[in-house]
């Protein structure tokens, strides 16, 4: 049975990982970690799992005693945010390279400097091509049912890596709003008993995890982990369509919010994603046709759903919550038009910089950016991406 | 837009007004509604001018930014009249509650021109006589519940009441001046 609470995103996480009660939690237990190490403590002390908590002494120790504890062969979870995760960045590659499908809930923070606490993406879009699945919450309920999925989604044997929950600071982090939980049982039923066939601790199979790979190897483990990342969508499918049967609650790579009809369209994740489709309806209201696509898994990027979601639309607005410094927009409108161009998409696409350091969305930006999008379809557009709600000098 | 009722809460770091926020959803929630608790997170220290917001609504609430337009706002430190911009947005139609013993006549200067209702009490009276320390947030919690018709007078002390035993289990002895500060609260808030 579903029972009705609210919480806040840290405690919804932390709530969860005492349901699935990993073996070991390797963490920094103080800033610039998350409180949900704090809240994981208190199960651990209480009794409530039987994890092996690590205090560790730095975020590169977090990730390493993961992947050490991982290669073992146990269940493990970690949680971070912002330059906590910047620290781990090393080690990220090594949990992905070793296959190790390690569980990490990111709270996503602005990186210094200047030196900023708040939501933006910069952390968890300069790790997404160390390898890691990702996977973005709008809300604490998706925060909640995404950490869920992640370990059948990561331990799977066609996919066998780590797994990135990501959900914004502080919006979702430490906001606390309405949310269904899961029967404790049920939630350990879903997730299963982790049972890894290679591992270090297994009787009768010597073997090295991450030893030096010579030219002559590298090469083909990176194109293998490829590979691996190339069975997310249909595992996580599959994963998703367990998790709705079981729990009721439907999800998919993408989200298509008011599409039907739309001529526009808005892409966009995390936090901002709801808030948008609180605008988006106003915009609605008043006769405009737009719609919104939220990403829910930006690793492996769905590049084929979502061109196939803009296919009828004129102009799109592609929202990026962190900077890529190339002078060509964000790392989310790289993806985007990335998938527009290969499916020969006529549609044209701005890419917007939001939100950087907790910076909110409103409503009037969500007005330029309809007014933008009718004008840059009527008459086309040179630039490739704009700054939304910052000061100008 | 206004299906959903919106409050802030501006306070110093240390005098409650975040779990002044978090308790209000709290009791919210427990009567049936979708609720959003947050603060604003600045540099933490004790002190600092803090922020805080609630959305309280019959529907899901997507919305995820601060509050803009409110159509409260609790005022946890009156000091702060002085320095914050505290009626910046706030609806005519609704109101602002300060924590004060001043009257009507001598705060209504300080608002930048708000006409809305203003109403006033003295929170940290009623603390210092119920709890016997400054603890504002818990007459300031009553005192909107009040003023917002955001839910039944009897509901809201029976909730409070369940709250508290659960919140300071290790500490019962605390639950009775919590439940006096609220009725207090409830009862002397003033309307100008």
């Amino acid at each position: 049975m579903s029972k009705k609470d609210r919480l806040s995103g840290n405690e919804a996480v932390a709530i969860a990982m005492r349901q699935i009660n990993p073996d070991v939690m390797p963490a920094f237990p103080i800033t610039p970690s998350t409180e949900i190490p704090q809240y994981f403590c208190d199960f651990v002390a209480n009794g409530k799992v039987d994890t092996e908590f690590i205090p560790v002494e730095s975020e590169h120790s977090a990730m390493s005693a993961c992947i050490g504890a991982s290669a073992a062969g146990a269940r493990v979870v970690t949680a971070t945010s912002s330059c906590g995760m910047a620290y781990m960045w090393e080690e990220l590659h090594v949990a992905a390279s070793d296959r190790l499908p390690i569980v990490m809930n990111l709270v996503n923070r602005a990186l210094s400097g200047p030196i900023n606490i708040n939501a933006d993406h910069s952390d968890g879009m300069g790790a997404k091509d160390t390898g890691w699945i990702q996977f973005y919450a709008e809300n604490c309920q998706e925060a909640y049912d995404n950490f869920i999925m992640a370990y059948p989604i990561a331990e799977d044997k066609r996919v066998h890596l780590p797994m990135m929950c990501c959900q914004d600071g502080f919006i979702t982090s430490h906001a606390v709003e309405n949310i269904l939980l899961e029967d404790d049982e049920e939630v350990k039923k879903f997730v299963g008993e982790y049972e890894p066939e290679h591992y270090l601790l297994k009787d009768g199979e010597p073997m090295a995890v991450g030893p030096y790979s010579v030219t002559n190897y590298y090469f083909e483990a990176r194109r293998a982990q490829d590979e691996a990342m190339s069975h997310v969508p249909e595992v996580a499918k599959e994963v998703q369509e367990r998790f709705a049967k079981t729990f009721g609650r439907k999800y998919d790579f993408i989200e298509k919010y008011r599409m039907d009809d739309a001529k526009y369209a808005i892409v966009i994740m995390g936090s901002a994603a709801g808030t948008m489709k609180y605008y988006v309806d106003r915009l609605r209201d008043e006769g405009e046709k737009i719609g919104l696509i939220k990403i829910r898994m930006f690793r492996p990027f769905p590049a084929k759903d979502v061109a196939a979601a803009l296919k009828d639309v004129k102009a799109v607005a592609i929202m990026d919550r962190a900077q890529s410094f190339s002078n060509a927009g964000g790392p989310l409108g790289v993806e985007v038009t990335n998938a527009l161009f290969h499916a020969r998409s006529q549609a044209q696409a701005m890419d917007y910089v939001y939100g950087l350091g907790g910076r909110d969305l409103l409503e009037e930006h969500a007005r330029t950016i309809m007014d933008d999008l009718k004008d840059i379809a009527a008459n086309g557009h040179d630039d490739y991406y704009r700054y939304l709600g910052v000061r100008e000098a | 837009m206004k299906d959903t009722l919106e409050i802030r809460w501006h306070g110093r770091g240390g005098q409650g007004a975040k779990t002044a926020a978090l308790l209000l959803a709290d009791v919210a929630f427990e009567t049936g509604k979708y609720v959003q608790g947050f603060p604003e997170y600045g540099p933490e220290r004790m002190g600092a001018p803090i922020t805080a917001y609630n959305r309280i609504s019959d529907n899901q609430i997507r919305l995820h930014s601060n509050i803009y337009e409110p159509d409260y706002v609790a005022v946890v430190d009156e000091t702060l009249l002085e320095s914050v911009d505290v009626t910046a947005g706030l609806s005519e139609e609704g109101g602002i509650l300060i924590n004060s013993t001043r009257t009507e006549k001598e705060i209504r200067p300080l608002l930048n021109g708000y006409k809305g209702a203003v109403y006033l009490i003295d929170a940290r009276g009623i603390s210092e006589r119920t709890l016997g320390k400054n603890f504002p947030n818990t007459p300031m919690l009553s005192a909107i519940v009040r003023i917002c018709e955001v839910m039944d007078e009897e509901d809201f002390f029976g909730l409070m009441l369940r709250l508290y035993q659960h919140k300071f289990a290790s500490k019962p002895e605390v639950v009775d001046g919590n439940m006096e500060a609220l009725r207090q609260a409830f009862k002397e808030v003033r309307n100008g």
